[in-house]
């Protein structure tokens, strides 16, 4: 009967689903506490790529603090939250720190984020070295709309990778085509990776975690339709002409 | 004896509404048939069912596509020959039934049937990547990829190059695949050379794929489709010429491209071929 009743009958969908999902998020890690030192980075980094700082979502990550408050709850998180907030970045969590720094973050709204080591970007993977490194050949061009990803190994596009287009790899990116869309090399973490491609007018490229958007690639127009490769430098994305 | 197995399916598409899907459809079916092949432009615009009018065969629609599809009539009943042009039929889209009729299935056995009687089975595909757009391009062997010389609309035919390449019954059975045409409709080359617009160049570089024509912004267009009568039929139309130029192309013919003066040096030799 109970099923019968009209409000059962009835019953609308439900106003909500959770559904796990995967996100690439911006890491800030935090070396000191200095607020005066923060907050004139920060402005000078909002300077250096203003859209970038629309809102974008932020890990604070607590691993690397030099000097870690001697009690806990001195750590003024609200504080931090509301730099951050003000030039722009959206914190969504702390990542490592001790427990108790974890536990007054928590307070202040700032949930605790897994340490994720396996896309660590400065540790290299060990590959076995007997595994034959698989590479994948799309032997078309990448269109708006599509995504092509290449696990375990490099990823070569006979062809354009269109803007809205997003080609990804654990390995190397070689695109034998101008590259429009967005790149990711060594997702995995692999910070030996690179992306090379015919003409660089990318939206994004990024290795081992490390991204630049399209206005701060900033090439001069003349570099369009020279073959160009990405690859990281001290932990610093370069963007350098393939030596004929 | 002709072999029902030969008959061609062309899509025209585009994914965004309004560059001209519709006005090319009609005439490049029309110019076919004026050549003398057997063919039929169907609508795949459940809704919104524009080609019939632009056909100016409006009035004489009884049954339509979905009809079809339903078994409620057959196809010599929902065929509408045209009356202008031998070899020439239309087959109307529905008006008010809704776009989820439109099955896989169903569209298959109307192609299937189709195939017995035509040599060129030309689909005009609604806009958008919804059911009524897959379905048009899903059993293409070839498309014509209409766009205007606008960065939206080159956008939106990059994402149908790659719905063409990935989601055809072609790219999923693993044959050869759809056979790739730019239509650059809508073109003013005054605007191009201001820098309002995209250049052919332009679009060309962007999309990658074999130029079939460039169709000039013309006032003949809506004049004509006001009169109900497809574009290539009229004679003094710069538009028209387009499209008889656009079709002969696509039957093989070596022609120049017309009505897209530009300045630029290299850029002739490069779209005229010898590059
Ligand atoms: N070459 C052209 N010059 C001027 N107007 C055009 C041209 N091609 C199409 N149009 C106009 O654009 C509008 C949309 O055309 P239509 O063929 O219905 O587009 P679609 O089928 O892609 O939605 C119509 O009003 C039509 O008259
Ligand atoms: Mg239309």
């Amino acid at each position: 009967m109970l099923l019968r009743s009209p409000r059962f009958a009835a019953e609308p969908a439900p106003p909500f689903e959770l559904k796990g999902s995967l996100f690439t998020l911006t890491v800030l890690h935090l070396f000191q506490l200095d607020r005066v030192a923060i907050e004139r980075h920060l402005a000078w980094k909002v300077k250096q790529a203003p859209s970038f700082f629309n809102n974008t979502p932020v890990v604070i990550d607590l691993e690397d603090l030099a000097e870690p408050p001697h009690k806990p709850d001195e750590m003024d998180f609200n504080g931090l939250y509301e730099l951050l907030r003000g030039h722009g970045m959206a914190p969504v969590g702390v990542r490592n720190g001790s427990p108790e720094l974890q536990a007054v973050a928590r307070q202040a709204g700032l949930p605790l984020l897994p340490d994720n080591r396996s896309t660590g970007a400065t540790r290299k993977p060990e590959r076995s070295e007997l595994a034959p490194i698989r590479s994948r050949i799309v032997n078309h061009p990448v269109r708006s709309g599509q995504q092509v990803y290449a696990p375990d190994g490099d990823l070569i596009v006979l062809g354009t990778v269109s803007a809205g287009a997003e080609v990804i790899a654990d390995g190397n990116i070689h695109i034998y085509g101008a590259l429009r869309g967005r790149a990711l090399a060594g997702v995995k973490g692999d910070v030996e990776t690179r992306i090379f491609c015919q003409s660089l007018e990318a939206e994004l490229i990024s290795i081992a975690g490390r991204y630049r958007i399209s206005e701060q690639i900033n090439l001069d127009p003349a570099e369009r339709g020279k073959a160009m490769q990405v690859h990281l430098v001290d932990d610093r994305l370069v963007i350098d002409h393939l030596a004929r | 004896m002709w072999d029902g197995n030969l008959a061609t399916v062309i899509v025209v598409t585009s994914g965004k509404g309004g560059v001209g899907k519709t006005t090319t459809s009609a005439s490049f079916a029309t110019g076919l048939a004026q050549r003398g092949y057997r063919t039929v432009v169907i609508d795949f615009d459940v809704g919104l069912r524009n080609l019939d009018l632009i056909m100016g065969c409006e009035r004489r629609v009884v049954y339509d596509f979905i009809n079809i599809i339903n078994g409620e009539a057959n196809l010599n009943q929902a065929l509408i020959r045209d009356k202008r042009v031998e070899n020439l039929h239309v087959l109307p889209a529905s008006q008010t039934r809704d776009k989820e009729a439109l099955t896989k299935e169903g569209v298959e056995r109307v192609l299937n049937e189709l195939r017995q009687n035509f040599e060129y089975i030309v689909c005009d595909s609604p806009a958008g990547i919804e059911r009524g757009a897959l379905m048009a391009l899903y059993f293409a062997d070839e498309a014509l990829v209409v766009t205007n010389p606008e960065v939206s609309s080159v956008r939106d035919s990059d994402r149908i190059l790659g719905i063409l390449a990935s989601r055809s019954r072609r790219a999923e059975q693993g044959e050869a695949p759809v056979k790739e045409h730019l239509v650059l409709a809508r073109y003013a080359p005054e605007r191009a050379d201001r820098g309002d617009m995209l250049s052919v160049e332009d679009v060309l570089e962007i999309l990658g794929i074999p130029l079939l024509g460039v169709i000039p912004e013309s006032s003949t267009v809506l004049q004509s489709s006001n009169a109900g009568v497809p574009v290539i039929l009229e004679d003094g139309s710069d538009a028209g010429a387009a499209y008889g130029d656009l079709v002969d192309r696509f039957l093989g013919k070596n022609l120049p491209h017309r009505f897209i003066t530009t300045q630029k040096k290299g850029f002739l030799k490069r779209l005229f071929g010898g590059g």
